[in-house]
């Protein structure tokens, strides 16, 4: 696999100092992406997901960051590169898209500005109508109806899917070959999601577009991704196939965020279950298996670290993070016939 | 734009006619305000104050004494008590000295407090943001009347750097001009200089948080690209607003200073009126001075639109 890998991250670990004490945002991340693979990412807020996202394009360097590990590009390292050469990456071979269209959009300059400009820094031979052409074939090629007359708006007279349409054609202004979409749906109504993850598939199929898909929703999850990490307290607690996630679920984690999903081939439950309690602050993890506390299978072995291992015979490239044995899972995953965190009856 | 211009004159002729009537009332409630005993001087015989009275129109009522005070504010034919002189000839001698000083020491201010509020902002947290932030609070603690003292003391008296007072007309010889002015416009724009970095430099680290310069880094813009292009502009807004109000309201006379290096000024002939209880004169600089204020408000508006073009003048916000 990486002979042909895109982008391998290894053992990233990103700190901050905050006035609160240090906190481990990040801790031993590593995966591997093959050209126009879509990986999604899961979790939680503050389960280090989108700080992971930022960090393989250098967003997160700032004087209280610190950043350990190894992202490499093609073969080359990104940590430790410097800022031009950090630049030259940005937009011209990742592309970013962030949550909010709304506010990732300068409000004062015109939306074709803001691509063009995205263009002529990575190639400053471009002439400023040249850019103008290459940004209303871009917005036209996400969809936007009459490219060359809403080139010229400005952002606050797009609705919102466009303006994430816009922000897609931004980042693919220079052909990228690795999307990042940091929660790219998670802003917008249900339907305008649905287009904006159709038009994120139809780019990967059409351009071999490899993406990295940051959400919290498993249904966007579903729809187009082939890999899935879900992490928890800035570490990856499961990692596996898009199918050995969601039929096979080992981490109890994964059961919660499964069992919490409304599903259209069952009886609809009386409440919709959900993962009691709430994430754990990053300042004060628990000692061991940082989802301990709000486990329902909890037992002695938790307080030590359980490490992120293949422990199923038949698929070695499903990685989880629990010291339940497998067959013990499934039988408690399935009681009462629903994926969740039920605890067995006594 | 057409409806804006109209809905403003409309505002402005109110905002005038409304600081008129309290001033002039104001001034008709003040104890001791009486302008006859005051011109009639310290010995008057109560044949001259009735004289007095009688010639100026001060039996009149309120109302009618308004009305025709207002009347010759407008053609120019106002009469001060104290001295006797045409208001409006002082107030135009006057001007030239006023906006020199406030142009002069606007350039300063401005100049100097966006680059302090720039490089505090970029250098956040570090050495020069530190000593700029020092030099920042120094200067907007120091109080006008003693920084000007100080400065005269060691730069014109002691040394003789610079003149202590006077002003020379631009027309007549511009480097005496400038010369004369130095003073004024450093101890005047020490006065805004601090307060308008720290604005900028609080504008500046709010707007970098913003979701928009997180994309401008992450479409590869070099650094100084983001700080110059997305976020420098986004944070004049809140100085604009500042530099508009302050700038009207110093047009309308630079009291303390203009006082003290005597420059002549709009400023200082209102310090005189007010020593003097001499109404004409202070209603005449007072409309002259809310002018401004109102004028310098709707190039606000103005620039606001030009800056950030989700606002559009002349719709009402709904």
């Amino acid at each position: 696999m990486s002979a042909e890998s895109l982008l391998s991250v290894r053992d990233l670990r990103v700190g901050f100092v905050t006035e609160g004490g240090r906190l481990q945002a990040v801790d031993g991340v590593s995966f591997e992406l093959t050209p126009g693979e879509v990986l999604a990412i899961v979790g939680e807020s503050g389960s280090g997901k989108s700080v992971t996202a930022q960090t393989l394009i250098g967003l997160t360097r700032s004087p209280n960051a610190r950043i350990e590990g190894s992202v490499r590009l093609r073969g080359s390292e990104l940590i430790e590169a410097d800022d031009e050469a950090l630049r030259k990456v940005r937009g011209a071979q990742i592309g970013m898209v962030f949550q909010d269209p709304m506010t990732s959009f300068n409000p004062v300059y015109r939306i074709g500005a803001q691509i063009t400009e995205a263009i002529r820094a990575h190639r400053p031979q471009t002439s400023k109508s040249q850019g103008r052409e290459r940004a209303i074939e871009l917005l036209d090629s996400v969809g936007i109806p009459n490219a060359a007359q809403r080139i010229d708006d400005y952002p606050h007279e797009f609705s919102g899917g466009m303006r994430q349409r816009a922000m897609i054609a931004m980042a693919l202004a220079l052909e990228p070959d690795l999307l990042i979409a940091d929660e790219p749906t998670t802003a917008l109504d249900v339907t305008v999601q649905a287009q904006i993850l159709a038009l994120l598939a139809r780019l990967n199929r059409e351009r071999n577009l490899a993406t990295i898909l940051i959400t919290h929703d498993l249904g966007v999850v579903a729809e187009v991704a082939d890999r899935v990490l879900v992490m928890y307290g800035g570490r990856v607690v499961e990692r596996g196939t898009l199918d050995e996630i969601f039929y096979d679920p080992q981490h109890p984690y994964t059961w919660g965020l499964l069992g919490s999903l409304t599903r259209m081939d069952r009886d609809r439950p009386e409440r919709l279950p959900q993962i009691s309690g709430a994430p754990p602050s990053l300042l004060d993890l628990p000692q061991g298996c940082s989802f301990r506390p709000r486990c329902p299978h909890e037992f002695g072995r938790c307080s030590q670290l359980p490490g992120l291992e293949a422990r199923l015979a038949d698929a070695p490239s499903h990685l989880d993070r629990c010291w339940l044995e497998p067959e013990e899972k499934r039988q408690r995953r399935l009681v009462e016939g629903e994926i969740g965190l039920e605890a067995p009856a006594p | 734009m057409g409806r804006f211009v109209v809905r403003r004159l409309f505002g402005t002729v109110f905002v005038l006619f409304a600081v008129s009537l309290l001033t002039f009332l104001i001034f008709n409630v003040v104890p001791n305000s009486d302008p006859a005993a005051r011109m009639a001087g310290k010995n008057a015989t109560p044949e001259l104050i009735a004289s007095i009275n009688e010639e100026w129109g001060f039996n009149d009522s309120l109302p009618t004494q308004y009305v025709t005070m207002m009347k010759k504010i407008f053609t120019g034919d106002l009469i001060s008590y104290e001295g006797r002189e045409p208001v409006d000839e002082r107030i135009v001698e006057g001007i030239p000295a006023t906006i020199s000083l406030c142009i002069g020491a606007a350039a300063i201010w401005m100049f100097f407090g966006i680059l302090f509020g720039y490089l505090s902002a970029v250098r956040a947290g570090g050495w020069l943001d530190r000593t700029l932030t020092i030099v920042a609070v120094a200067g907007i603690s120091m109080p006008v009347f003693w920084l000007a003292a100080i400065l005269l003391n060691y730069l014109a008296y002691e040394t003789g750097i610079f003149p202590s007072q006077g002003y020379t007309k631009l027309t007549e010889n511009p480097l005496d001009w400038a010369y004369h002015l130095i003073l004024p416009w450093v101890t005047l724009a020490i006065l805004y200089l601090g307060f308008y970095s720290r604005v900028l430099r609080s504008s500046m680290l709010d707007v970098m948080n913003e979701d928009y310069v997180r994309t401008a880094r992450a479409k590869g813009l070099s650094e100084r690209r983001v700080m110059r292009k997305h976020v420098t502009r986004n944070s004049l807004i809140p100085i604009v607003t500042l530099f508009g109000l302050d700038f009207g309201a110093l047009l309308g006379g630079a009291i303390l200073i203009e006082k003290i290096f005597s420059l002549n000024g709009v400023g200082q002939y209102a310090e005189e009126a007010l020593a003097n209880f001499d109404l004409p004169p202070i209603m005449a600089i007072t409309l002259y001075g809310a002018f401004f204020v109102v004028l310098f408000n709707s190039l606000v508006d103005i620039a606001y639109a030009y800056l950030d073009p989700r606002i559009r003048l002349g719709e009402s916000a709904q």
